[in-house]
């Protein structure tokens, strides 16, 4: 039973397309061995959306008896020096906000899930299935936090700005009108996202605006860029949407360069630092995949209610369980 | 004492007072920045001088400038009957003015060491506290612990409620006031934990931030407030 969880997971897990430039190893655990596992509870299902798919994971107490490796999410450093993102976002804003804020997330995050049923599950996973449909568990902050983040640093680079082209700038002129139209709805989103938070541009494909509700009569039209506000620690993969760029409005991300000028912060992050080559990419992966479910049909089937059974997750401590 | 241009502000907001009503418009009424009762530096160095300036004079101004534009906004949307408008303002009504208030109530709240700040609170309000809380470190712990695990942006706080007539802690997000979380909660200390609030000097270490913020705290105010809703 163990053989097929892990199985599963692995084959699911080939599916997973990278998001940009750098995202091939980046979800790489470990390599694990196989552990006997000893149920002694009842093993639950638990399912969500991840790409479209909808995913089962059967998770069950596990009592680990020989010598697992366990994974550990690692810190990557961003593509680019500390300093190189000089004088748009400082050395010591990089230094505290990857090498200390950053750092803590995927610290905490690896202390949170070790021993647990989360552990050796993708980022992604451990994102979507503590997200709970919006009830967080606990370690959802610090995982998506740490996705986030990540996801952060590969949304911009050294001399970053300018304008894109291509598909993306074919279909956000389609979906705001105008290059310019669409920077200001951004910045206007990222300015009035009130607290801490994330503004993101995302690609909504066949899903309607409420939580994984699978657009019925799906069209070409309905895939589409959307302007996402999101508070906290929250992310588009929440909602099956495909993330192609996010800025960082937590207040830590600008303090230090901007004290509390976040709208010249937002100016500076367009107009010198978003990587739109890496969006482009990202927006392609996120078609392709889009199209690929489609004639997969994934996306039409079942949808009777994942809601019958309460996912479950158990932690590493009964006290823990939730019903 | 901080200096501001206290009368010329009143000037003009008596001018505008006075055309409004030659117009017959009813004028509503606009909120401006309290004066700190200490100077900016005065509460080192549990709280830096370069803080507490940008802290008050940029964040809470800001707060006070968007709150009067939203409830011009919805003065005008209210008299119009303009019923989406009015919901739709709610949003920025609530965090504006929500900042208003919290800040109002946080720069009372602290006072530099020789003033007060720092020293226990005595009468009333220490009873009331080793009462509910076994002692005031008691109380400080979980107010620094909850303050600590807020994740985001928010205030922790020490509220009396006046109904079951208990203190209490609780935490708010983002600008929430305490009366957001009961009706009948009275706000006796609020420490931000916005980012804001400490990073230029703490950065992300917000336990060390809330480790010395006590030391400031005007324990005196409180008990005044205590004492007058109890």
């Amino acid at each position: 039973m163990m053989m097929t969880t892990t199985s599963s997971f692995l084959w699911s897990c080939s599916l997973l397309p990278s998001q940009g430039p750098n995202r091939q190893t980046q979800w790489k655990r470990h390599e694990k061995v196989l552990s006997f596992s000893l149920s002694c509870s009842p093993k639950s299902t638990v399912k969500f959306y991840m790409n479209g798919a909808l995913v089962s994971r059967q998770l069950s107490r596990k009592v680990a008896v020989s010598g697992v490796v366990r994974a550990g999410f690692e810190l990557k450093p961003p593509p680019y020096p500390l300093d190189a993102l000089e004088p748009h976002m400082s050395r010591e804003t990089l230094d505290y906000h990857w090498g200390k804020h950053h750092k803590t997330y995927v610290e905490n995050l690896n202390k949170q899930i070790l021993g647990t049923d989360l552990d050796g599950l993708s980022l992604e996973e451990v994102v979507l299935l503590s997200y709970n449909r919006g009830n967080m568990l606990p370690v959802f902050n610090n995982a998506a936090q740490a996705w986030n983040h990540e996801f952060f640093w590969e949304s911009i680079q050294p001399g970053g700005g300018g304008k894109p082209s291509g598909d993306l700038l074919r279909l956000i002129e389609r979906d705001f009108g105008s290059f310019d139209d669409f920077v200001e709805r951004f910045k206007a989103a990222a300015s009035s996202n009130f607290g801490s938070g994330w503004t993101w541009l995302a690609y909504k494909a066949n899903r309607l605006d409420v939580a994984n509700a699978v657009n019925p009569l799906p069209k070409e039209e309905d895939k589409k860029l959307v302007i996402v506000k999101t508070p906290n620690a929250v992310n588009p993969l929440v909602w099956d949407y495909s993330p192609l760029l996010t800025i960082d409005t937590w207040e830590h991300a600008y303090y230090l360069d901007f004290e509390n000028r976040r709208v010249e912060y937002i100016n500076t992050f367009m107009e010198k630092l978003v990587s739109w080559e890496t969006v482009s990419t990202r927006l392609e992966s996120a078609m392709a995949r889009a199209v690929q479910r489609e004639q997969e049909g994934t996306d039409t089937e079942d949808e009777e209610n994942p809601d019958d059974e309460e996912p479950e997750v158990y932690l590493d401590d009964a006290s823990e369980e939730v019903d | 004492m901080a200096i501001r241009s206290v009368a010329s502000r009143k000037t003009l907001a008596g001018l505008k007072e006075t055309s409004s009503r030659l117009l017959g418009l009813r004028s509503i009424q606009t909120f401006t920045l309290p004066d700190l009762p200490y100077d900016y530096s005065a509460l080192e160095p549990a709280i830096s001088g370069e803080i507490m300036q940008i802290h008050h004079q940029k964040h809470h101004q800001a707060y006070v400038t968007n709150y009067n534009n939203a409830l011009e906004q919805l003065d005008q949307a209210v008299n119009k009957g303009d019923a989406s408008g009015v919901v739709k303002l709610q949003s920025a009504i609530k965090f504006n003015g929500g900042g208003h208030v919290n800040h109002s109530i946080f720069w009372k709240n602290l006072a530099p060491v020789k003033e007060g700040g720092g020293e226990p609170p005595k009468g009333a309000l220490g009873y009331a506290i080793d009462t509910h809380f076994g002692s005031l470190e008691g109380l400080v712990k979980k107010m620094s612990a909850e303050g600590a695990a807020l994740q985001g942006s928010g205030w922790v706080w020490l509220g009396l409620d006046k109904e079951l007539k208990k203190l209490v802690v609780d935490t708010t997000a983002n600008q929430d006031p305490l009366v957001t979380k009961g009706g009948s909660l009275v706000p006796l200390v609020g420490i931000d934990v916005w980012e804001h609030a400490y990073y230029l000097q703490y950065k992300n270490v917000r336990p060390e931030y809330l480790k010395n913020v006590w030391k400031v705290v005007n324990w005196k105010y409180a008990s005044e407030v205590y004492k007058e809703c109890k």
